[in-house]
């Protein structure tokens, strides 16, 4: 009370309600495109459970069928030694993949790359073309490009390798030519003025900008192509993911949970060391 | 005759030739070490992969023949005739096509809602306690590295067929990859007014709602808007391990060799990729423009 009796009724609820009342109103007042967004965004969810027809009693059934599966998972357990030296096969086979894959869909994907960068090829008509080329390769996801390499080269880890890189080889091209369009153009310019061909200006020009980025979004999707070099084994193609889909099928849960924590562990591995390659890649150029 | 480039003298020259060459050669050693390695690995990996290039060269004709295989045969005089009867279960594979994209809505928006809760348990400077933020880290690096379908084929087996499955999988692993992302951004927030509502009183709860939502907001809807477009992708092969959607029709055909059939499911689904794309960039740019600081 003894501020009411210092400043009078200035700063009581009500007076500084009265004198400022755009802080006291509804946090939703004048958000109705806000509010009607919201409420879109929840009905559509909501007919979604409804129309997929999944029910909650399905729900709390697999739940506690789910925890049952874990129960049985625990300890992870590969059997036999056979067994293990059996799956630590299948990684390196899933390693490989990924790494052959990325490098090879790397090294196809520049000069694509190229010819998608406006800086490059200011003729609209072929970079456009080249793009819609690209992201109709981006648009087929890996587990497709499998199954049809499966068909050319048969069942094993060949298909798998051929499988990462045609769909890399999209993502990559669509990734260098951004790349290539954020560099900067005063060192073009620069090689062009002291006489430098077309060439020299790629070679000198743009490739010292670009190949810091380059490197590292090549690392980057080795990582995550060791994480998708495991599922595509689901459909013949090679690697940890057949023994895992096969462990799964046949309720081997413990070994299951043997090899997820063995492609935990390796993926762990690689991310550690690829974020050190990273920054020895990006810190090489000062920025 | 008198240069206008003023030469510098013999000895003077070779001093800086050496003192260039030697700073040069130390750095092509690098360079030169990394590109045996990688040579090594190249090498390793091409026998761990099982590459047989007579294979390859001996096959690799039925590569293009597939494609050639899986276009329809389109003639000009019954052009409309062919088109429907290439596209003959459009209104089978319509509603597959919509069932796809609602196993990703609904995986997405329940991911990123798990993804919220966690990212602030998991982000450095919004912490509860040191033992929830290395607890909720660990968790979602669990999640994100299980690949989706992985999880998929476990729910399978404890949900049954079905798209629920489906949607528990991607739940799963967009919590993972938008829970690490949410609470990078959220480490990168301008701390000033979290301590403002903590100077005034404000609980956790108060601080993270009033200090650090309405400076995240817009890029989390972002990033959650770009997992969408990558979930659509990933929920188009959810039926090839019997979780729902269209997936599952497309290996049926696949391995039936229903050859027409395989390119209009493909077409259908790059087409409905590629529009999901456009819709959600225009969506992302628009958002920004809006909620921007």
């Amino acid at each position: 009370m003894s501020e009411q009796r210092i400043f009078g009724d200035a700063f009581t609820h009500r007076a500084v309600v009265a004198r400022h009342p755009q802080f006291f109103q509804s946090i939703w007042t004048g958000k109705k495109k806000a509010l009607t967004i919201f409420c879109l965004a929840l009905g559509l969810y909501l007919f979604g459970w409804y129309s997929l027809g999944a029910s909650f009693g399905q729900l709390w059934g697999g739940m506690g069928k789910f925890g049952w599966i874990v129960g049985l998972m625990l300890p992870p357990d590969p059997g036999s030694l056979h067994l293990a030296w059996v799956f630590f096969h299948g990684l390196i086979e899933t390693l490989s993949m990924a790494f052959l894959g990325t490098l090879v869909a790397a090294c196809l994907a520049f000069p694509f790359g190229l010819l998608a960068a406006k800086n490059v090829i200011p003729n609209p008509l072929i970079h456009v073309f080249i793009r819609r080329f690209l992201d109709t390769i981006r648009g087929i996801d890996t587990l497709i490009w499998a199954l049809i390499w499966i068909g050319v080269v048969g069942l094993g880890p060949f298909a798998g390798v051929l499988a990462i890189i045609t769909s890399d080889f999209g993502s990559f091209g669509k990734l260098f030519s951004e790349a290539i369009e954020a560099a900067d153009k005063k060192p073009i310019e620069g090689v062009q003025a002291s006489g430098g061909s077309k060439l020299h200006a790629l070679r000198f020009g743009i490739i010292p900008q670009i190949f810091p980025i380059i490197a590292s979004q090549v690392l980057y999707y080795f990582e995550s192509n060791t994480r998708s070099a495991t599922i595509i084994g689901i459909v013949g193609a090679g690697g940890i993911g057949l023994y895992l889909t096969e462990t799964i099928r046949t309720l081997e849960w413990q070994q299951t949970s043997f090899i997820i924590i063995l492609v935990l562990v390796t993926v762990s591995i690689i991310d550690w060391i690829s974020g050190k390659l990273r920054l020895a890649f990006i810190g090489q150029q000062a920025r | 005759m008198s240069h206008a480039v003023q030469q510098i003298s013999k000895d003077q020259f070779d001093r800086l030739n050496g003192e260039y060459r030697r700073s040069v050669s130390s750095k092509n050693r690098i360079t030169l070490l990394g590109f045996v390695i990688l040579m090594i690995l190249v090498v390793s990996s091409f026998y761990g992969s099982e590459v047989d290039l007579n294979k390859f060269i001996q096959n690799i004709w039925r590569f293009p023949n597939y494609f050639y295989e899986i276009t329809p045969k389109l003639t000009f005089n019954n052009f409309f005739g062919d088109i429907s009867e290439w596209f003959w279960g459009i209104n089978k594979w319509i509603p597959q096509l919509g069932e796809t994209l609602l196993i990703a809505y609904i995986g997405t928006l329940t991911g990123a809602i798990i993804a919220f809760c966690l990212g602030f348990l998991s982000s450095r400077n919004m912490a509860v306690s040191g033992w929830s933020l290395i607890l909720a880290r660990r968790f979602l690096e669990f999640l994100r590295t299980v690949p989706e379908i992985v999880f998929a084929l476990i729910f399978v087996v404890s949900f049954g067929l079905g798209p629920l499955p489906g949607i528990l999988a991607l739940t799963l692993h967009t919590t993972g990859a938008l829970g690490k992302l949410f609470s990078e951004i959220i480490e990168n927030i301008d701390f000033k007014q979290v301590e403002g509502v903590r100077a005034s009183g404000g609980s956790w709860f108060h601080q993270v709602r009033f200090g650090a939502v309405p400076q995240v907001l817009s890029n989390f809807t972002s990033y959650t808007l770009l997992r969408f477009e990558i979930n659509v992708r990933g929920a188009s092969v959810m039926g090839f391990v019997g979780a729902g959607g269209i997936g599952q029709t497309l290996i049926e055909y696949i391995r039936k060799f229903y050859y027409s059939d395989v390119s209009a499911v493909l077409i259908l689904i790059i087409a409905t990729v590629m529009i999901i794309d456009t819709v959600t960039e225009k969506i992302r740019h628009a958002f920004i423009g809006t909620l921007e600081r």
